[in-house]
């Protein structure tokens, strides 16, 4: 074991502020990229079936 | 001889469910092996001699670059297949992975920032090998841009197509930029041809994580060919009839 108390884990011999900010910031890009994927999947299939009802809408109005 | 019809998996009606049931596997295989490679990276590799603690940035900053190159050349080999045979998932494919390997192109950049800092006292240099890294960053931006500039897909393809391709060049400039020049930055850290000149659980930690980085971008590059797919297929009969079973 490398550390002898939480503190000293997160103290990282110094080296706090570069150890972390690596990680918290590649933590929040793959955060975010799983996030924006998501939030256009959503948009995309609200759209999709919004234009789908509309279609579906027009042809059982239309007289045959 | 069992054969597979390959050739059905590059239509984009049968690679759409098939992508979707491997999307969540591989999440999981990400979560699994960054937990196991965190541990070790933190917990079981030893502090280094001359670099106190701040050598555990390298178990992002490698894997991160070793994927942003690679990406790179993945996504330049499905745009050449899309470009040279008119094969529409290719195209999608190769689009689906340039926002990621972008990403981790940022990543590369970022820790080798905050790691250059306390190791050589600057966060940036203009040298050989953060030049290279940093114009794979533009190359990917520029493909992207280019691609979603042109409003036609098949077009924007092919012009992308080109754009991946030449900037294919940097790779190996980027890989091999610490042999051909002078520079601030480290030779490999693991090379096949002689024995890794780091602590057998210090390259544990790290090959987890590159593990856990794969698994990631092939997750995440799934889920976004999906989107793509639905975006550019929206009027065939096969999204019709799954808008029509998913209301």
């Amino acid at each position: 074991m490398n550390w002898e108390s939480w503190s000293a884990f997160w103290h990282m011999g110094g080296y706090a502020f570069y150890v972390w900010g690596s990680y918290a910031v590649t933590l929040l890009c793959l955060a975010g990229e799983v996030f924006l994927l998501a939030r256009r999947r959503r948009t995309l299939l609200k759209t999709l079936n919004q234009m789908h009802r509309l279609a579906n809408q027009d042809r059982n109005e239309t007289p045959t | 001889m069992m054969s597979i019809n390959w050739f059905k998996y590059s239509s984009p009606a049968t690679f759409y469910p098939l992508a979707g049931r491997l999307v969540p596997l591989f999440y999981t295989l990400a979560v699994l092996f960054s937990v196991a490679g965190l541990y070790v990276s933190f917990f079981v590799a030893p502090t280094d001699a001359t670099q106190g603690e701040a050598y555990r940035i390298i178990f992002i900053h490698v894997p991160a670059a070793w994927m942003s190159m690679f990406i790179y050349l993945v996504m330049a080999f499905w745009a050449g297949i899309g470009l040279a045979f008119n094969t529409r998932l290719s195209s999608m494919m190769a689009q689906a992975l340039a926002p990621t390997g972008a990403m981790f192109t940022f990543v590369a950049l970022w820790t080798g920032a905050l790691w250059g800092k306390p190791t050589w006292g600057t966060w940036w240099v203009w040298d050989a090998r953060l030049t290279s890294e940093l114009i794979l960053l533009f190359l990917y931006i520029g493909y992207m841009s280019l691609t979603a500039a042109i409003d036609d897909p098949r077009r924007a393809d092919k012009a992308g197509a080109i754009l991946a391709l030449v900037g294919a060049v940097n790779v190996p400039i980027i890989y091999f930029s610490v042999q051909w020049w002078n520079t601030l930055h480290q030779g490999a850290s693991v090379s096949l041809t002689r024995a890794p000149s780091m602590a057998m659980t210090m390259l544990t930690g790290m090959l987890l994580m590159a593990l856990a980085a794969w698994m990631y971008a092939i997750a995440a590059a799934l889920s976004r060919v999906r989107l793509i797919i639905l975006e550019r297929e929206k009027h065939t009969a096969w999204v019709q009839q799954l808008l029509d079973r998913k209301p």
